[in-house]
């Protein structure tokens, strides 16, 4: 079991170093240091002088990959890509490149609680309701039920995920007047304004995810041992929740896993459409103002993120399915 | 008067796809395996209405794909003539006056007074009031008594004349099913109790309204805004109708661009296993662990820098937003083959294993022909299912994208474009809800004929997911199983 985790967490560095040296080459061999000085500082007219200036206060000013001028091993630490990709290892992210040059490791910091916030009660809500919806759907295969039901996954997930915040939004804060438009509030403040996001996001997400469990759960059902749990005389209804649910629920935490990331990108949308100060806003600001800093330790934290989730649901799978541990 | 023609980047890849579907039709024809698993697509009554709306909406979009410039008069007769600096397209032409009717301002649809109230000038007094648009019911005397009437009898005589379209194609299609079913008539009876080879009557229920609707709309746009016009002026509809194209490049293309990545790394993932297995490995799950929204919005930065640094390169606006476009389909493409790369790789260790695959080892026929000829051709299944379900997908993604600013040019119409405008409009006090209303009405309608059309095709190809289809009337649930 411990060699196996060592096993996945070496694998996961070696991940991280490759999506450092990933995002270092896509900047730096399409920009030169220089050209994003010249974005920063603005402005047609931008001598030399302000742009040296510019590089040497985030320390630009070394060569990209090889330093001819410096001795022994600084020929290779006495560079942008080591300087810039050894600290972000340490998670230490440095200054953003914009005028006021923000603390990008405070900012993460300060906004990641934000953003859980909202992605800790929209992810594990999403599991428990579409679980329950699929469920639903099983229980009354080759019905009626079942069928519209599926009819009307198919068309909430054709929807874009856009429309159901603008619709909302305008239904519930505009016309009803229940909860704020956006915006955000400490403490306990913040669950009037995070009712709507939260709701719409499982909405939107509720279509596709149902679907798909609907299928996983119907896999186990064809199954041997739920037709012997049958033929014991177990009531419908107990068998899909101990028997099928239980088995199903690998399958489905795995594809739930696999939404993580997505957590993060739906967050993205959903904090900038209701004025949620995370990370999301963040990147989205970074974004529109080309801050290379910002977004390549966005990139950086969100594989450290994904990755560590991916060794979570291993750590799950063991725990749900003795096989696994077996197998180790 | 002359014109040049303008081969945008997106025209070009187009006319490839398009080509490229040819080919596999012709190659479909010659392959009875193939051939008997689109039948059963063709079999399936929500796969082929799909089918109708997709086909109604690549046709406007093949409109908006052939592109030029007219010629400007010249100066002096025999003089060089010179070629307007805006590209139109066929779409244009053939809407072109769609695109002349521009107002002032917001209307709603169908109206013949604008938005918001202006001063106008009567009689030498200024008094606010909602002015009279330029184009939009301006045939009507007396708008507030003649309205409703003119509207209602327009839409009347359109959805007639759709009507009478949809008959005609209902009698001709009776009449080459003449020989099968006995007469036209017995022909038009089965049709109608659902009694034919392929599940006719639903197809044909989809062409009824679509005629119904679009015959309205089309009889009534020539003298309303159907709906309403945006800020500066334009017909939404117009822009709704632009906005298609854009969506079938980026579904098209992006996918097509995940293609040549997916399938060979997956294949030679699969089949070598070892050392070249673990490096594709690790650079499909390097590119999977990065939140894609990041890793696009990163590449198409980089993009956007490039364009800035080389403004030579372009004619003319379009061909820089055109050329945008098609870097973010190729940036779409290689930032997402991690997927179906994964389930090549899968099929690919399975294939390797099987006997005919040994045999052909054992023959001492070559690696690349072994994977060209046999691991290719039967891992081809997964690349289609792959391809037509994520063809939907890229286009509700390209709204977010376009939302979050790294998606098309602002100038381009696309639907995320139209939805990003929407946003501000319906915070507006009344709210200017008819462009977004537009946006949502065609993008449900193509993204859930795509959705449809797409679980057909998985259905037919893949059996395993045939068994789950929702299927009525199996008796009690505690029965079946």
């Amino acid at each position: 079991m411990t060699s196996y985790l060592l096993r996945r967490l070496g694998y996961a560095l070696l991940i991280l170093v490759g999506v450092n040296l990933v995002t270092f080459f896509l900047f730096f061999t399409v920009n030169t240091p220089d050209d994003m000085a010249r974005l920063n500082i603005g402005g047609k007219r931008v001598t030399q002088e302000q742009i040296d200036k510019w590089k040497a206060e985030r320390g630009y000013d070394k060569p990209l990959y090889w330093n001819d001028k410096a001795q022994g091993t600084d020929k290779l630490t006495q560079t942008i890509v080591w300087e810039r990709s050894v600290s972000l290892m340490a998670l230490e992210f440095g200054r953003s490149d914009a005028r006021n040059a923000v603390d990008i490791g405070h900012e993460i910091k300060v906004r990641m609680g934000v953003s859980l916030t909202l992605a800790v009660p929209v992810f594990i809500l999403q599991l428990i309701v579409s679980t329950v919806f699929a469920l639903l759907l099983v229980f009354f295969r080759h019905t009626r039920i079942d069928f519209w039901g599926v009819v009307l996954c198919v068309l909430m997930l054709s929807i874009s995920a856009l429309f159901y915040i603008i619709v909302g939004q305008y239904l519930f804060a505009r016309v009803l007047r229940l909860v704020p438009i956006s915006g955000y509030a400490p403490g306990l403040d913040a669950v009037k304004f995070l009712v709507l996001p939260v709701l719409l996001s499982l909405l939107s997400r509720l279509g596709s995810e149902a679907r798909l469990y609907r299928v996983m759960l119907l896999e186990e059902v064809g199954k041997d041992y739920v037709r012997t749990a049958r033929a014991k005389g177990i009531a419908e209804h107990w068998v899909l929740m101990r028997h099928v649910l239980r088995n199903a629920l690998i399958p489905i935490i795995t594809s739930a896993g696999a939404y993580l990331p997505y957590v993060f990108l739906g967050s993205l949308v959903f904090e900038s459409f209701f004025g949620i100060p995370g990370l999301g806003t963040f990147v989205i600001e970074a974004i529109s103002g080309q801050d290379f800093a910002i977004v390549r330790s966005m990139v950086f934290l969100g594989a450290v993120l994904y990755i560590a989730s991916y060794v979570l649901i291993d750590l799950a799978y063991t725990w749900v399915d003795p096989r696994v541990r077996l197998e180790s | 008067m002359g014109f040049k023609l303008v081969f945008l980047w997106t025209d070009i890849a187009l006319y490839v796809l398009a080509l490229a579907l040819a080919g596999y039709v012709w190659h479909v024809r010659r392959q009875p395996t193939l051939q008997a698993n689109w039948k059963k697509v063709m079999h399936d009554p929500a796969a082929l209405s799909a089918g109708v709306v997709l086909l109604l909406f690549a046709g406007v979009a093949a409109l908006d794909s052939v592109h030029f410039r007219r010629a400007l008069a010249p100066a002096a007769p025999g003089g060089q003539v010179y070629y307007d600096t805006r590209t139109i397209s066929l779409l244009d032409l053939a809407l072109a006056r769609q695109v002349e009717m521009r107002e002032p301002t917001y209307s709603a649809p169908l109206a013949t007074h604008g938005f918001s109230k202006e001063s106008v000038n009567v009689g030498g007094q200024t008094v606010r009031e909602f002015p009279r648009l330029a184009f939009g019911g301006a045939h009507l005397r007396d708008p507030q008594r003649e309205w409703a009437g003119d509207v209602a009898r327009r839409a009347a005589l359109g959805a007639l004349g759709g009507a009478a379209v949809f008959a005609l194609v209902l009698l001709v299609t009776a009449m080459v099913l003449r020989r099968s079913h006995g007469s036209t008539r017995q022909a038009l009876r089965d049709i109608a109790a659902d009694r034919t080879t392929y599940p006719l009557r639903a197809m044909a229920a989809t062409l009824g309204v679509v005629c119904l609707l679009g015959g309205a709309v089309v009889s009534l746009m020539g003298h309303y805004h159907v709906f309403g016009t945006d800020r500066t002026g334009n017909d939404v509809l117009l822009l709704a109708l632009k906005s298609v194209r854009t969506a079938f490049v980026i579904g098209g293309l992006s996918t097509l661009a995940t293609l040549p990545l997916a399938v060979v790394l997956g294949i030679l993932a699969g089949y070598f296993k070892g050392w070249v297995d673990e490096v594709i490995q690790y650079f499909y799950t390097l590119l999977s662990s990065v939140p894609n929204v990041l890793l696009i919005a990163a590449c198409v930065l980089m993009v956007q820098v490039f364009l800035d640094k080389n403004p030579e390169m372009f004619e003319t606006g379009a061909e820089r937003s055109d050329l945008k476009i098609l870097l973010l389909c190729i940036v779409l493409g290689v930032t997402g083959w991690a997927t179906l790369c994964r389930l090549v790789r899968g099929e690919t260790l399975k294939l390797r294993e099987l006997e005919y695959v040994q045999a052909a080892t054992a023959f001492g026929v070559g690696h690349a022909r072994i994977m060209a000829r046999h691991i290719l051709p039967n891992v081809m299944h997964l690349v289609l299912i792959t391809t037509v379900l994520s063809f939907s997908e890229l286009i509700l993604y390209e709204a977010v994208l376009t939302y979050v600013g790294v998606g098309v040019d602002p100038g381009t119409s696309s639907f995320g474009s139209m939805i990003n405008l929407a946003r501000s409009e319906m915070s507006r006090e009344p709210a200017v809800w008819w462009q977004f209303a537009a946006a949502f009405v065609f993008m449900v309608a193509l993204v859930l004929s795509a959705n449809l059309f797409a679980d057909g095709v998985r259905d037919a190809f893949d059996p395993r997911s045939r068994s789950f289809r929702p299927r009525l009337g199996r008796g009690r649930p505690h029965a079946a199983g």
